[in-house]
């Protein structure tokens, strides 16, 4: 293992002094590893928190700011946060108009951010949850944990958090958010294991010529192995999967989401083929987003998220965002 | 058991968890995400600091410290659900010693807690398969029992397909893989042994 640190133990707590150092406009909490919106919280603002294990930076810390989240908890490496950190940011963000979690589903997220939103309950901090659930790959059936919540996260976040910026209630702040992921299908593709600093090596072996297909963002392998191929079958892969899982048709806005080992280079091709695709498909792109956003540490590879959008969504969408991950109309 | 043996068994836990972590880890990188080990060394360090000049007065004392010092440091599921396992034995344990069938029912208290939280039944591939049937052994026979029937349950779940946690993403290609949390359930009844 190769990586810019000092000790395996003290990364997150040392990249979130380092998030403060660099963005003098947010607030870091160290003890409960919280990055905050500088001047959070806003009186009568809905709140909007969100959080989960780190390593898929910019989410959740780089998307603090106005138009987007009030504060972000950082847990461990792939670990969630725990209740006491999940419950400081929820205080932090409380502008007396309620919080809403964002979550995305993954059992430790669900579990703590549940015990979190019972103990804030406790206070008297009213909280909504929006849990989100995107990533097609995954069966959604009784018998599993269900789908996980991937690339579609950022837009869930940009789009309420523009909401919540124009005063809207936490009720409809939270039933925007679950309308976005109803209409968001995500699926992504691992070319190289992600190495977490305290295991040191990759988290699974894939041989050279092989990628994992229908990957997590925490480099849980997939849904199959398969040979690789050229990225224009990668890509058609990818929109099947997405569209037979969330038919529609009309505008979307597409994100096409590097996993933190994948030059732009890459994505930019594979975003090309997946413009061509879904041309084919009556599919208008509205908005489109290529980078880095929902990483998994050092994983080589690409999430493609579609999210079939109707004109509010795209109007928050444009509205101003300001975070150091995200940032436009300012 | 008394306030002491639910020290000693705190400790031993810490210790064989600490021994074991790279073996957790790697079940873990397996079918999950490579964090259980790592999580779990990190909770019980903060376990034994915690329980260090903690003054307790009863068994549940040392086990509701050791639960809500889990839920503050680990986070991930096995946080909550080891968190509140141990909180809700600590709950029932309400004297300076206590009697064999009163840990039981404790035992029987954390497996429901776990088994509430996380909505796992038998068979998912989860750490409810090594504490049902340690929890039946030892009301039967005694913490020796609990630990060998959870080391077998552990072992057993490599040819089950995981339907809860992380591990479930896979479908079956989690089978093949011995489940990292009913690894780590069996090391705590052996370290109760």
């Amino acid at each position: 293992m190769k990586k810019f640190i000092n000790d395996p133990g003290d990364v997150v707590a040392q990249a979130l002094a380092g998030l403060a150092a660099a963005h003098p406009e947010l607030r870091v909490d160290p003890d409960n590893q919280l990055v905050i919106r500088g001047d959070a919280p806003v009186r009568g603002k809905a709140g909007i928190v969100s959080g989960g294990g780190s390593g898929h930076e910019p989410l959740h810390g780089g998307f603090v700011g106005l138009g987007m989240l009030d504060a972000a908890c950082a847990g461990e490496v792939f670990t969630s946060p725990v209740p006491d950190a999940i419950l400081a940011a929820t205080r932090a963000a409380d502008g007396g108009a309620g919080v809403l979690h964002v979550v995305k589903n993954y059992t430790g997220d669900v579990l703590n951010f549940e015990m979190a939103a019972e103990l804030a309950g406790d206070e008297g901090i009213t909280v909504e949850t929006v849990l989100v659930d995107d990533d097609v790959a995954v069966q959604d059936s009784t018998w599993t944990a269900g789908r996980r919540g991937t690339g579609a996260t950022l837009i869930v976040e940009k789009v309420i958090g523009a909401l919540a910026e124009e005063g809207a209630s936490l009720k409809d702040v939270a039933a925007t958010g679950r309308a976005v992921n109803e209409r968001s299908g995500s699926f992504a593709v691992a070319l190289t294991a992600a190495t977490t600093p305290a295991a040191g090596q990759p988290g699974f072996d894939l041989p050279d010529d092989e990628m994992e297909v229908g990957v997590g963002i925490h480099g849980e392998p997939g849904r199959r192995r398969a040979k690789v191929t050229r990225a224009s079958e990668i890509a058609t892969l990818m929109v099947d999967a997405i569209l037979e899982a969330k038919p529609a048709q009309g505008r979307a806005i597409v994100l096409l989401n590097g996993l933190g080992g994948t030059p732009l280079l890459e994505l930019y091709l594979l975003y090309g083929e997946v413009a061509t695709i879904l041309a084919g498909r009556n599919i208008e792109i509205a908005r489109s987003l290529v980078g880095n956003y929902v990483t998994s540490l050092d994983m080589a590879g690409a999430s493609l998220t579609i999210c079939h959008a109707d004109d509010e969504i795209l109007r928050l969408w444009d509205a101003p965002v300001r975070t150091p991950g995200l940032r436009w109309g300012l | 058991m008394n306030v002491e043996q639910a020290r000693a068994w705190i400790a031993a836990i810490a210790a064989t968890v600490e021994a074991e972590a790279e073996t957790l880890t790697r079940l873990d990188s397996a079918i999950g995400d490579g964090d259980h080990g790592a999580n779990l060394k990190r909770g019980f360090a903060a376990v034994r600091t915690a329980l260090e000049g903690f003054e307790a007065h009863t068994v549940g004392d040392v086990l509701t410290k050791t639960g809500a010092t889990l839920i503050s440091k680990v986070g991930g599921a096995s946080g909550p659900l080891y968190g509140s396992a141990f909180r809700a034995m600590g709950k029932t344990l309400t004297s300076p010693d206590v009697t064999t069938e009163q840990f039981g029912d404790a035992l029987d208290a954390g497996l429901a807690a776990i088994r509430k939280l996380g909505g796992a039944q038998p068979g998912d591939k989860t750490m409810v398969d090594a504490w049902l049937p340690a929890v039946a052994a030892f009301r039967k026979k005694g913490p020796q029992a609990a630990a060998t029937a959870a080391e077998e349950a552990a072992r057993a779940t490599t040819d089950l397909q995981a339907r809860k946690g992380r591990a479930s993403y896979l479908g079956e290609r989690s089978i093949g893989h011995q489940d990292p949390g009913a690894t780590s359930t069996a090391l705590i009844f052996r370290a109760l042994a």
